[in-house]
């Protein structure tokens, strides 16, 4: 699927989840890393649940909100093979958990704060994802 | 209760902000990271914003020293570059790569009702609860014997 370069909206949209990660720091002292909110909604985690369950019901229901508001909604392109979307479901979740964040974990909260452990993971996620897709897209024919 | 409306705000926030970049579309995703196809640069533009407006959020904040509705700040205290990180990154981005999407979009695609988007979500949640159980279980990394405050 092709996708035009989109600048404006990128920076435009970038900026509100910057302003998102700045206003839980702010208000809450909480990191804006999702991998980590979600999980800490399940039992293992234990403890300081709710505002978890509050972020995570937000982001959720934001695509309703963003309706009203006249957003253009996602209509998210998903592989053909549900082994391949189980398969990455998997890795995603166990992975960000592993590696303690994710793309906004490490990739803009832990960054913004200069963290080396972050700018580490998020150049070893960038680089594989990138060897991935060039295996699958350029590698392997497919 | 303040908190849970401010996290719940910022919850709305964030999912405006992936939405209108359309870093919900996987698709958009993946052509950022196909580096030797139609490159799609906008992933990085995202980004960079992302930073600098919450690397300004954490200036203010280390300048008021305590957040307005918690008695402190949360913020991760690991400095370690370790297996664990340097594993679970390239973990990660394996499943990044496959279908382009990361934890947030996912979420915020939940409510399409694609039976794949459910599938993939669903498998991800398994996914981190089987690290956190095995982290419970194992002393491979006994560092982390109990899961630790995310970095994010």
């Amino acid at each position: 699927m092709v996708t035009e370069f989109t600048p404006v909206s990128a920076l435009i949209g970038g900026a509100l989840i910057g302003l998102s990660a700045m206003l839980l720091m702010l208000l809450t002292g909480r990191v804006a890393g999702i991998s980590g909110i979600l999980a800490g909604t399940f039992a293992f985690a234990g403890g300081d649940r709710a505002w978890r369950m509050a972020f995570i019901a937000g982001l959720v229901v934001s695509p309703l909100i963003g309706t009203l508001l006249g957003l253009r909604l996602p209509d998210p392109f998903m592989p053909s093979s549900w082994a391949l979307i189980v398969v990455a479901g998997l890795l995603v979740g166990f992975g960000t958990r592993l590696g303690g964040g994710c793309t906004s974990g490490h990739g803009v909260c832990g960054i913004a704060r200069l963290s080396m452990r972050s700018i580490v993971a998020t150049m070893i996620f960038m680089v594989t994802a990138m060897i991935v897709v060039f295996v699958g897209r350029h590698g392997l024919g497919v | 209760m303040a908190t849970l409306i401010a996290s719940a705000v910022c919850g709305v926030i964030f999912g405006f902000g992936l939405i209108i970049s359309e870093m919900a579309q996987p698709a958009k995703v993946l052509n950022f990271l196909d580096l030797f196809g139609r490159w799609d640069p906008s992933l990085a533009f995202v980004m960079a914003a992302a930073l600098a407006v919450s690397g300004l959020g954490y200036v203010l904040t280390q300048r008021r020293g305590q957040p307005y509705f918690a008695p402190q700040g949360f913020w991760p205290t690991n400095n370690q570059i370790d297996a664990p990180l340097v594993v679970g990154s390239g973990l990660f981005g394996i499943g990044w790569g496959m279908i382009g999407l990361c934890p947030g979009p996912a979420l915020v695609d939940l409510l399409t009702f694609s039976p794949k988007l459910i599938v993939f979500v669903i498998a991800m949640a398994a996914g981190m609860v089987l690290h956190d159980w095995w982290r419970t279980q194992t002393s491979v990394f006994p560092s982390a014997a109990a899961p630790s405050p995310a970095d994010g």
